[in-house]
Parts: C-alpha cells; sequence; structure tokens
C-alpha cells in the first residue's frame, strides 16, 4: 500500500514523519548526555530562587485550572462577558435560539432557495 | 448458504440484535450481573461483525438495499405499488456504513469500559438495555432510507439518550442535564415530524429517493423550503452546532463517562441526518451554494465559540463538551464547502476533497473524542470529582490514563501523527482554496485546543501527588486502548481509512442521483 496522504497540494507521509521526529529525538538525547555532570537532584541547585524569598510549597504555588489562562480571557473581556450572557442555562432561552435560527434560515431561502 | 442468508439480511440483524439484546437485558439481569455484562458485551460485537460485513459488501458490491417484509428482501418497488416504495426500505450505502462502524465501534469500547465503571452503580440492567436502545437507535438512523422511519430511531436515540444523562440521579444537576436535553429533543423531534408531514403532504411518499425524485421533477416549492429549514435547523441543534449548542455542555457534561462517549456519535447521527437530507433529498432541487454557506457559518461559528468557551472550563467534562461543539464545525465546514460547490468545477478542484476531510473528520472525532470522555470518566472514578482545579498529579499512578489522555489531546488539537492531524489538513488545504480566511480560523482553532488540553493535562495529571489513587480497572482500560487503536490506525495509515471508507462516503454522499437510481431501480415512475 503507498503510504503517501494525497491533500489537494501534495502529500503526507506519518512514517517518514515519524522517522525524522526519531532522529531529531535521538539527536536531543545525546546533546542531553553531555550536560552539567555536576547536576544533582533533589540538592540546594535545584531550588527555585525568588529574589532572597523562601519558596512556597509546591501546592500553593500551583497554577489552578481556572488561572491558567487569565491573561488571554481578561484580553478578550468583552467577548466572553457577551458569550457568559448567552449561556444562561435557561431552556426557554435555548428554545428561542433555535426558533431565531429556523426564521433566519427560512428568509435566506425565500430570498435564494431555489435552484 | 446459511451465511448467505446472514449477509443478505445483515441491515436487519444490525438493528434486530441490539433491539431484542435491549429488552432481553432486564431478564437476564436476574440470572447474574456477570450473565447480563456478557450478553451485552456479546451482542454489541455481534453488531460490529455485522457492521464490517456489511462495509465489505458495501466496499465490493455498492449500495445494498433492504426491505422489510419483501420478497425478494431487495424488491424496493414491487409491481403492485403503483411505481412507489411502499415498504421501510434501508439504503446502505457508503456513508451510512461508515457511519455505522463508526457508531457500533464506540458502543463497543463504551459497553466494555462501563462493566467497570458502573460496577458499583444500581440499576445496571436499565442502564444497559437503555445503551442498546440507544445503539438502535443511532444505527437505524444511519441505515434507514425512509423518513417517517428516520424519525422513529431519532427519538428512540433521543429517550434513550436522555434518560441515561439522567443515570446518575444522585448527583442532582444531571436530572435537570437531561430534562433541558429532553425538551430539546422533544421540539426538534415535533418539527421534524413537521417537515417529514410537509413532505409527505406534496409528494405521496415518505421514502427519501422518491420525494428526491419527485421534487426535481416538480420543483422547489415554497412549503420545500420550509421543510428543509426545519430539518436543517433541527438536526444542526442536535448535532450541537452554535448557536443552539446549550444542551451539549449538560447532557455531555453530567452523563456517565461512556454515555459522554456514546452522546458523540449521537449526535453524529444527527449530523449524518443533516448531511443525507441536503444532499440528497433536496441536493438536487435546491439552491446548494446558500445551503453550503449556512453550514459553514454554522461550522465557522461552533469551531470557534466551543474552543474559546472550552479555554474558560474548569470542569473537566463541560470542557471537553465544548471542544465536541468545536470540532463538529470542522465537519460543517468541511462538508458545507462540498455542498457550497456541488455541480461546479469547483467541486472537483477542491470541493470534494474537503468533503473528505469533513467525513474523515467524523471518524476521526468520534475515535479521540470518545477517548477523551473515557478519560475524563477514569478520572472522575478514581478521584470522584471533575472540578480541574481539585486535580493534580494523577500521572504519578494513573499512567496508562495519562498516555491514553495524551493521545487522544495530540489527536484533537491535529498535532501529528495522529488521526485529527489527517482529516484537518485536508480540511486546511481544500478549504484555503475555497476561502484562506476560513481556513486560518480553522488553524487559529487548532492552536487554542492544544492550549486548551495543555491545560488540562497540567491541572489532572501534572504537579505534585494530591490524590492517593491507583490506575483504573482493566476493562476500563480495554475500552480506551480499543478507540486509540484506531487514533494510531488512521493517523499512521490514513490512506486505509481514505481508501475503504473515507473517499467512498464521500463518493455517495455526494452522488444523489446513484442513490435515487438505485433505489428505484433505474426506472422512475
Amino acid at each position: 500500500m503507498n503510504l503517501d496522504f494525497l491533500t489537494p497540494y501534495g502529500f503526507w507521509n506519518p512514517i517518514i514523519w515519524l522517522l525524522v521526529i526519531f532522529v531529531a529525538l535521538l539527536i536531543a538525547y545525546l546533546i542531553w548526555l553531555r550536560g552539567n555532570p555536576r547536576y544533582k537532584r533533589g540538592t540546594e541547585q535545584t531550588k527555585p530562587f525568588l529574589s532572597g524569598y523562601a519558596p512556597e510549597s509546591k501546592e500553593a504555588m500551583r497554577v489552578s485550572a481556572s488561572n491558567i489562562y487569565w491573561g488571554f480571557t481578561s484580553a478578550l473581556k468583552g467577548y466572553y462577558d457577551f458569550l457568559r450572557k448567552m449561556h444562561t442555562g435557561d431552556v426557554r432561552d435555548y428554545l428561542g435560539w433555535y426558533v431565531g435560527i429556523v426564521a433566519i434560515m427560512l428568509i435566506l431561502y425565500i430570498l435564494w432557495g431555489g435552484a | 448458504m446459511m451465511w448467505d442468508f446472514l449477509v443478505q439480511h445483515s441491515p436487519a440483524l444490525i438493528i434486530a440484535i441490539p433491539l431484542l439484546a435491549a429488552f432481553a437485558t432486564p431478564l437476564i439481569s436476574r440470572v447474574s450481573a456477570r450473565a447480563r455484562n456478557i450478553w451485552v458485551i456479546l451482542a454489541l460485537a455481534l453488531t460490529e461483525i455485522f457492521v464490517i460485513i456489511l462495509l465489505y459488501q458495501v466496499y465490493n458490491f455498492g449500495t445494498q438495499v433492504y426491505v422489510f417484509g419483501a420478497s425478494p428482501y431487495n424488491l424496493t418497488v414491487p409491481p403492485d405499488s403503483g411505481g412507489i416504495p411502499i415498504r421501510i426500505v434501508f439504503v446502505v450505502d457508503a456513508m451510512s456504513i461508515f457511519m455505522g462502524f463508526t457508531a457500533s465501534t464506540v458502543a463497543l469500547a463504551g459497553v466494555i469500559y462501563s462493566i467497570s465503571c458502573e460496577k458499583e452503580q444500581t440499576g445496571q440492567d436499565k442502564y444497559y438495555a437503555l445503551l442498546l436502545l440507544m445503539t438502535v437507535g443511532m444505527l437505524g438512523m444511519m441505515l434507514t432510507g425512509d423518513l417517517f422511519n428516520f424519525f422513529v430511531f431519532l427519538e428512540i436515540n433521543s429517550l434513550a439518550s436522555a434518560a441515561l444523562v439522567a443515570y446518575r440521579v444522585d448527583r442532582g444537576v444531571a436530572v435537570e442535564a437531561a430534562f433541558k436535553y429532553a425538551i430539546i429533543s422533544s421540539l426538534g423531534g415535533l418539527m421534524v415530524l413537521f417537515a417529514i408531514g410537509i413532505l409527505y403532504g406534496q409528494y405521496d411518499a415518505l421514502n427519501m429517493a422518491m420525494v428526491a425524485y419527485r421534487m426535481q421533477a416538480t420543483g422547489f416549492s415554497n412549503l420545500d423550503k420550509i421543510a428543509m429549514a426545519l430539518l436543517t435547523v433541527t438536526l444542526a441543534m442536535k448535532a450541537g452546532a452554535i448557536p443552539m449548542h446549550f444542551w451539549v455542555p449538560d447532557g455531555y457534561g453530567k452523563a456517565p463517562g461512556a454515555i459522554s462517549a456514546m452522546l458523540v456519535t449521537a449526535s453524529q447521527a444527527s449530523l449524518y441526518g443533516l448531511f443525507r437530507v441536503n444532499f440528497t433529498v433536496f441536493g438536487l432541487a435546491a439552491n446548494t451554494f446558500t445551503l453550503g454557506w449556512f453550514l459553514i457559518i454554522l461550522g465557522v461559528l461552533s469551531m470557534f465559540v466551543g474552543v474559546t468557551m472550552a479555554l474558560i472550563q474548569h470542569d473537566i467534562k463541560r470542557l471537553m463538551a465544548y471542544h465536541a461543539i468545536s470540532q463538529t464545525g470542522y465537519m460543517l465546514l468541511g462538508v458545507g464547502v462540498g455542498l457550497a460547490t456541488l455541480g461546479t468545477a469547483a467541486f472537483q478542484q477542491y470541493g470534494f476533497a474537503a468533503m473528505e476531510g469533513g467525513i474523515f473528520h467524523i471518524i476521526n472525532h468520534a475515535m479521540y473524542k470518545g477517548l477523551l470522555f473515557l478519560t475524563a470518566g477514569a478520572i472522575i472514578y478514581r478521584v470522584g470529582t471533575s472540578d480541574l482545579d481539585k486535580m493534580g498529579g494523577l500521572g504519578h499512578t494513573m499512567k496508562y490514563t495519562m498516555i491514553f489522555f495524551m493521545i487522544g489531546a495530540l489527536a484533537i488539537a491535529g498535532i501529528p501523527p495522529f488521526n485529527g492531524f489527517a482529516s484537518k489538513l485536508l480540511i486546511y488545504e481544500s478549504v484555503y482554496q475555497f476561502n484562506p480566511i476560513l481556513s486560518i480560523l480553522a488553524m487559529i482553532v487548532s492552536i487554542l485546543t492544544l492550549a486548551s488540553f495543555v491545560k488540562v493535562f497540567h491541572s489532572a495529571f501534572m504537579g505534585p501527588k494530591r490524590h492517593d489513587v491507583k490506575e483504573v480497572p482493566l476493562p476500563m482500560l480495554v475500552g480506551m486502548g480499543i478507540l486509540t487503536f484506531f487514533i494510531l490506525l488512521f493517523g499512521l495509515f490514513p490512506n486505509i481509512a481514505m481508501q475503504y471508507l473515507v473517499t467512498p462516503a464521500a463518493t455517495a454522499l455526494s452522488d444523489p442521483v446513484g442513490y435515487i437510481t438505485r433505489v428505484l431501480g433505474g426506472v422512475v415512475p
């Protein structure tokens, strides 16, 4: 079987891609092997340095799921405010959107529906 | 002889086996839980085998028709019927069986997974009976060639799904989610029935091929436009397209893990119905350019709003539900471009490839989103919460679940060499030729999808150990493993899916004349 997956602009071969990735990982591993031999896991070397302040516990330092993309969502506050307002959780609103879209579709089809 | 008999009747057996198994399940449950589990797995395994047999038949011999109660079984238009297919006809073309294979595979994985996941729950006899009925509903919608029959299976699918969403009544809001889903489904079902009534009133037929033939002969009337609007918008709502998606995060979010995975294929059954009526029933008479653009707009909205809503979720299943909406957008976009270019030179240049991409994405999405919902169910099974803020460090102990999650997450984000990449690549390249902005939007959505799943991975699996839990039981891993197998298979060898499933499906869907001719026997009245 031909492994080339043909697309409108060319082709894609996952097996070749995998081989390339394997070689890249091998090179990365070889570079890693040549790393600093004085590095010792679990010693003072590996503790975070926060300008002299004592670091908090690992649990306290963890960014929670709700806050991970805080910057992104804050930048798009207006957009998200609109979306939150749209998601009321009220089933009557769900039906309202449905009726609205049926109406739009009907108008579209009355105007440009015929073959 | 026996083999030929089974092959001939495989379209009926695909429905009959899970249907009869569903009603027998409560009885077998009284013998023992083990007997019931074996019974249910056997029923769905047998269904899967018949689907594969039918897939082989369709691939080698073309569209199969099966007429209930007729002798011979493929007599669609009896000599004394006045030229009308009067019985219920199953028309299994490459698109139908492609969908059937997708649905039955996810159902089989889901039921194996449920054996352990639902072991401690009460009412398992009802759970499995409903699960089988849900499978019947999905498969019936995909195989039937009759509009009223489609409505019946849609109702079976909706009722069983709503009941299963409410299965964990102890979690309170599950009932509310099921109630909303039931209302949406009831209204949708009513509108589908109304649309079918309009078509029946005009064309005196319920068979899709017959309706399409007569509609083409008499012209596209205003009543047809009303029927088409009702069918298209209702099925888009049932498929979870924005802005009619509101039931999706509620329903998917509160259902048990395996049911969430199956709700993906249940929604895809409606998506299939949407494509089927638009191409086969209305495709020859209506303005497909307008209709195609309508699907494209719904698709782009679903992709973008779905993924941006997913980014702000901290409930793992609601987050995945919004991603399901977003991924449905890719399918609508790909097939919408195919529909908008149908019958033009552009269809051969890139429209067909866009359709192939959209259709390929259906099976890919069912596999990786099914897998992701199963991993979410595994996490909830062990940790007892779906709140990502309360999770962490599960990678220390739930290593296999983590690997399955990573495969699913990379696949949905379209990272090579997983299956999501192959279908998205087809969509990007073909849609780019139609309209570059749409393609760029699709790529941005993939980047946001990856960002969202990095969040889930970080929150659930990384960091210090917060829960003293162990890996999930073997049947749950097997269920996840089945779907992972197809993700890797279709990712590493996309040509297998393309050659045997996707290209024949896209060819069948884009050929309404072939469909009509096959059903009406080439001698149309």
